[in-house]
């Protein structure tokens, strides 16, 4: 079968296109070029520099299969860059793997593929695919800690049809070792940290610089409306967020709400960071139909988060309901919400 | 080359006997580069590339000329990387840059030079023919208008030496840039010719190889490669020029017989006899290129990235072409080996290749 790999030039998804290689699968690497490269003195991330775009093309030549460097910079700017800057400009904190995963690789790319004549699409993700009677169903990868299911939460089920994840049944330690079996020089490469397109994980000057107009001031007051001090624009905040907030009190100050329109950081203890119930919207039902009637799962609000335990159901406009059966700290929009049942993920959907 | 590798490992630059043979080897190969293009073997000097000889010819001059306050340089905007950035970095520096425009069918107009030259003009630097749409430009009339003007005349000719004649005296120029690789000597190995008399301050400093005008010890079996290939290219010049002209052609006539929507940029004429430059309607240049990579057929597109990927073509966009068609064209280059089979298999692959393609776009669902 043809397979196109997305390859960024890091161990794991050389090692899947490896491994698929091996198993007798017709292979094509495909590197995506997100931003603009070889531009003297710029600096750029831990994943998919001109490095580890020539890394992916050394593998796939000691291997033996076509590879192929796409330029992807106009969509990346359009899918991934600019809801990356919108959102933290109107007060939310964004997730772009995610936005990546279903807006680039699972569509744009995707297509490509079907263009060299490929139906399929495998990354180096860690999570699992598998055809259940009727539905394509997303679960955890066997290595717990490096899962990424999360990240694909938002994959539909003509997206999963077309998706592959060959290290997603392998722990980290043992894609490492397949990469030392198949001479592979990227085996002992560092995994990539942080965002991408932002590596010195700056991000607040990252949006100050596509988005000017953003950064603007604005005040940051208590509960009780109480003006503490001032600050330069609300991009520079998450909820939950201690430090950088420039103001004190007699308890630790945590950042409690952002609203871009008045300009306002709300900031009180953690004890004022807990919400027991939230909405989602643009819900993906991956394992089951919406649900109209309340349903148990184990819900995750952040890619760190220890899933707890809730109840949710679909509610009109492709959105959904939740509520934790204890009060969880620092619900977030702009972070998604992925429901789980064990390892499978039923759904889940964007934190409003 | 290999032998040369093997038996002339002396450096041309020692007394001894070793060196003396290596030295032969390299004016031998002087010799030939000078008979390709009609020059002296004496106004020649060996480079790494076509972009050295480009570096080189503008650079050298714009020094050469600084005493005399000329601030001035002027090319197309069509012309390669090689040319573009080296006047890019020389405007940083305070030389004033004029890029003449090209009309439709990319070629440059004798008036547009006119109007842009002034007393100040030290440098014309004008491609021969178009690495991307193989358009020949009309550098013996430009070349006349320049020196009449008391400016200097260089010609990136790394696209014709080798392919069709080139003659430096019809041509009329002062300065003549080559490379190996495009008539099948090896890749870093190129040259430039300097009419004699010229003045040229070489922008590499050190000893005194190439008669002083290119420090730096010889790459002598690339030399000694490219001078073989210099004299096969001109042997077999005007033969193998008919037969790939003949197989472009046909080419192109199947090309937009067989396929819709489908057009080929630069004038049909002249222009050099082994490439077309064809656009296709909805059809993204990259998706194109691999495909018919995968099916074993190697095609080009206007310039790369440092990563390989493919960037709108800067010669399409200044020949007046939308966005769009900066995007959706490729390049086939035929040579040496190629055959009536190859023009047939590609007439037999492409059509579906491209339906394909066409069919494909935005079919996957989004969430």
């Amino acid at each position: 079968m043809r397979v196109v790999v997305a390859m960024s030039g890091g161990v794991d998804s050389s090692v899947a296109a490896a491994l698929l290689a091996e198993q007798g699968h017709d292979v094509i690497g495909l590197s995506m070029q997100l931003y603009a490269q070889g531009e003297p003195g710029l600096h750029f991330g831990s994943c998919c520099t001109l490095d580890d775009l020539n890394d992916a093309r050394r593998v796939a030549a000691a291997v033996g299969f076509p590879h192929y460097i796409l330029n992807f910079e106009r969509q990346f700017q359009e899918t991934v860059i600019s809801n990356f800057v919108r959102e933290y400009a109107s007060g939310r904190t964004p997730l772009p793997c995610a936005h990546c995963n279903s807006d680039l690789k699972f569509s744009t790319l995707l297509e490509r593929a079907h263009g060299l004549g490929a139906s399929t699409v495998a990354t180096g993700h860690y999570a699992q695919v598998e055809r259940d009677t009727n539905r394509w169903m997303l679960k955890r990868s066997v290595d717990r800690d490096k899962d990424q299911s999360y990240f694909l939460f938002s994959l539909t089920q003509d997206q999963l049809a077309a998706a592959m994840f060959p290290v997603g049944a392998l722990t980290k330690p043992e894609v490492r070792r397949e990469a030392h079996r198949l001479g592979l020089q990227v085996a002992d490469k560092p995994d990539s940290q942080e965002i991408c397109f932002v590596p010195d994980g700056d991000y607040a000057s990252f949006v100050a610089r596509k988005a000017p107009h953003v950064a603007h001031h604005g005040a940051i007051v208590a509960e009780s409306g109480e003006q503490l001090g001032t600050h330069a624009g609300v991009h520079r905040f998450t909820i939950g967020q201690r430090k950088g907030l420039g103001v004190s009190g007699p308890a630790p100050l945590y950042v409690l709400q952002i609203d871009a329109d008045t300009g306002n950081v709300t900031v009180g203890p953690k004890s004022s960071l807990e919400r027991t119930t939230l909405t989602a919207s643009d819900v993906n039902w991956v394992a089951a139909e919406a649900p109209t009637d309340w349903l148990s799962v184990a819900a995750q609000i952040r890619y760190r988060h220890t899933p707890a335990p809730a109840r949710v159901r679909a509610i009109e406009g492709s959105r959904a309901e939740l509520e934790f059966d204890t009060p969880q700290s620092a619900v977030t929009p702009g972070q998604a919400v992925v429901f789980y049942h064990d390892d499978v993920v039923v759904g889940g959907g964007w934190i409003d | 080359m290999a032998a040369a590798l093997r038996e002339q490992f002396g450096n041309p630059s020692s007394v001894h006997h070793f060196g003396q043979v290596a030295k032969a080897a390299l004016d031998d190969a002087r010799s030939a580069a000078a008979a390709l293009i009609g020059g002296d073997p004496s106004e020649i000097v060996f480079t790494s590339s076509g972009t050295e000889s480009d570096n080189f010819a503008i650079r050298g001059i714009a020094e050469a000329l600084e005493v005399t306050g000329k601030r001035h340089l002027i090319a197309t905007t069509i012309e390669h990387e090689a040319v573009l950035n080296t006047l890019k970095a020389l405007a940083r520096r305070g030389w004033k840059t004029t890029l003449l425009p090209v009309d439709q069918t990319g070629i440059v107009a004798i008036s547009a030079l006119e109007a842009a030259l002034t007393d100040d003009t030290a440098l014309v630097s004008v491609m021969h023919a178009n690495n991307e749409i193989g358009t020949i430009q009309p550098v013996a009339q430009l070349a006349r208008v320049a020196r009449a003007r008391g400016a200097v005349f260089h010609t990136d000719a790394v696209q014709t030496a080798g392919k069709i004649p080139v003659d430096v005296k019809a041509l009329g120029v002062d300065l003549l840039s080559l490379s190996a690789h495009k008539f099948y000597g090896p890749k870093g190995a190129g040259a430039l010719w300097i009419r004699r008399g010229v003045r040229v301050q070489p922008p590499m400093t050190g000893g005194k190889q190439e008669r002083s005008r290119r420090a730096g010890t010889e790459n002598v079996a690339g030399i000694i490669g490219l001078g073989v290939a210099a004299q096969l290219a001109r042997a077999k010049m005007t033969a193998e020029a008919d037969r790939l002209a003949a197989l472009r052609d046909r080419l192109e006539e199947g090309i937009l017989g067989k396929v819709s929507g489908t057009a080929v940029n630069g004038a049909r004429s002249p222009r050099v006899p082994n490439t077309t430059n064809v656009s296709f309607d909805r059809i993204e240049a990259e998706s194109l290129l691999i495909a018919l990579d995968l099916a074993g057929i190697a095609v080009s597109t206007g310039s790369a990235c440092s990563s390989g990927t493919l960037e709108p073509s800067h010669v399409l966009k200044a020949m007046g072409f939308p966005a769009h068609r900066t995007q959706n064209s490729i390049r086939f280059s035929l040579g040496a080996a190629n055959t009536d089979a190859d023009i047939d298999r590609v007439l037999e692959v492409l059509p579906g290749v491209v339906e394909k393609l066409r069919s494909l776009t935005r079919t996957v669902a989004r969430v």
